[in-house]
């Protein structure tokens, strides 16, 4: 089966990630991933605001996902919609089993994820760069979280959708995990797959979540590392 | 979920930690098992399609209405499904008024995918006039009393009033007539929702099942067996094994309900 920019099936677009780059927030990352360009900071642990928000046991993450007007063809109304909210409630859900959030009961960390140019797996692409802007703000963290998106197009299973796959494909499969223990901590998929595509898929997209570890472990050496 | 400041919540979790390590349940399900399910099809009579569905003691309403207005650009061709869904302040102690916040945005979107990925509605058959005119289904969940797992109430409430729709017949100059068909749809897709609890897969979580745990799935399957939407809700995390056995249940207990669905809207037809 061929790809549109003749990429193998299992082969990723270019992903590029810097850690460090805006100096306000208290961890920040930039992810490119083909043409998506992601921002990703993270303010925090500090106090809850709303107050009845804070737990006594452990801190609480919050995570917004946002994308700008100028990101999509036709400009997007800006503010929050109904998918980002929902992708910012999955994208917290994604971040959390990895964040040892009991080192600091009664407050919050807030991880902003800022879309400045959209081209299919954004998702991915923003836990991919929160995850280094957590660990650029120093927050302990049990392990990375990696993320990575299979799917079928053209009736092949394949990683890494790019646009046009996405927008003519039959199934789109975004998902994370922590890499050292292979949990999944970000599913969802939508489209139509047998059980077994499904788990060809969900096989190659732990792969895509791999190869995307080795990359962040990297970016995070270039900016700590000796 | 957990994340209300509840002692008992912490309490109860011991308790069905436990229960679950001796295969057990609070209300003596297997784990596999929804709890008792009543349908009640065409239930508002003023809604193209509605449904009234309990799903153990969580109640739930759906409600379809039709308007006639443009299409996206994308896709002139093409009818339009919206779905939404509100918590109101009825139905939980933990509900308020106001605009829908994450949960109710990310219910009404889980639920939507479900019927919407699985092409179950024509949406081509949904256009009367191309690039002018198509039919927008709304799809409106009410939310009456929330004891657990509002997704597979939700997701079963919304199929059943789609297939109990009637939409009006347009003539060739988009003016609505007398007559009126059926919505076409060709499939029943079927949404089930697992938690994991102490390395367990439960089934239809109640309410203090979801309080306590650890982590949420979600599988939407059609006829064929397919897997058409996933969502894992919520922290946590899951093994692959465990994915693909939910997937399992999914589909085994998809064929179950739809079969519920299909005798329900039967009776109701026959009086």
């Amino acid at each position: 089966m061929k790809r549109g920019d003749g990429r193998k099936k299992d082969e990723l677009r270019n992903v590029r990630m810097e850690v460090g780059v805006l100096k306000r927030a208290d961890g920040s990352a930039y992810v490119e991933w083909g043409n998506n360009k992601v921002f990703a900071s993270v303010y925090g642990p500090r106090e809850v605001i709303p107050r009845f928000l804070a737990r006594n046991d452990r801190a609480i993450l919050r995570c917004k996902y946002n994308m700008t007007p100028f990101s999509v063809e036709d400009r997007k109304r800006p503010g929050p919609d109904r998918r980002s909210v929902e992708i910012g409630k999955v994208t917290a859900g994604a971040l959390e089993p990895a964040v040892i959030l009991e080192t600091y009961p009664n407050s919050m960390i807030n991880v902003n994820i800022e879309v400045m140019q959209a081209d299919a797996g954004t998702r991915c692409a923003g836990i991919t760069a929160a995850t280094l802007a957590l660990v650029d703000a120093g927050i302990p963290m049990r392990d990375l979280v990696s993320a990575c998106a299979a799917g079928k197009a053209n009736d092949g299973i394949i990683l890494d959708l790019s646009k046009e796959e996405d927008n003519k494909g039959q199934a789109d499969i975004p998902m994370a995990i922590m890499p050292r223990s292979e949990e999944v901590t970000l599913l969802q998929m939508d489209g139509i797959l047998t059980e077994d595509e499904l788990e060809e898929a969900l096989k190659l997209a732990v792969g895509g979540c791999k190869s995307i570890y080795e990359l962040q472990k990297n970016a995070l050496m270039a900016k700590y590392g000796e | 979920m957990v994340s209300e400041m509840d002692p008992i919540a912490s309490i109860k979790k011991e308790y069905i930690n436990e229960l679950v390590a001796q295969e057990k349940r609070e209300d003596d399900r297997a784990f596999d098992e929804h709890r008792n399910i009543k349908i009640i099809p065409n239930y508002i009579k003023k809604a193209e399609g509605s449904a009234y569905v309990e799903l153990g003691d969580t109640k739930v309403i759906v409600g379809v209405k039709y308007d006639a207005g443009k299409p996206f650009a994308d896709i002139p061709n093409q009818g339009v499904m919206t779905t939404s869904a509100e918590f109101a302040p009825m139905a939980s102690p933990e509900f308020e008024s106001g605009p829908p916040g994450e949960n109710a945005i990310e219910l009404a979107r889980v639920v939507d995918r479900g019927i919407r990925e699985s092409e179950a509605i024509d949406t081509k058959k949904l256009c009367i006039i191309p690039g002018e005119k198509v039919y927008i289904v709304f799809v409106d969940i009410q939310i009456l009393d929330n004891c657990g797992n509002l997704i597979d109430a939700c997701g079963i409430a919304a199929i059943t009033a789609l297939l109990t729709a009637r939409m009006p017949v347009y003539d060739k100059d988009g003016n609505p007539t007398e007559e009126m068909v059926p919505l076409p749809l060709n499939k029943i897709p079927i949404t089930c929702t697992m938690v994991k609890v102490n390395n367990k897969l439960l089934l239809d979580p109640a309410l203090d099942e979801e309080k306590v745990l650890d982590s949420r799935i979600t599988v939407s399957t059609d006829d064929d067996g397919n897997i058409v939407a996933m969502q894992k809700g919520t922290g946590g995390s899951f093994k692959l094994e465990e994915i693909m056995e939910a997937v399992k249940i999914s589909k085994e207990q998809g064929k179950k309900i739809r079969e519920i669905i299909k005798n329900s809207i039967k009776e109701e037809e026959s009086g």
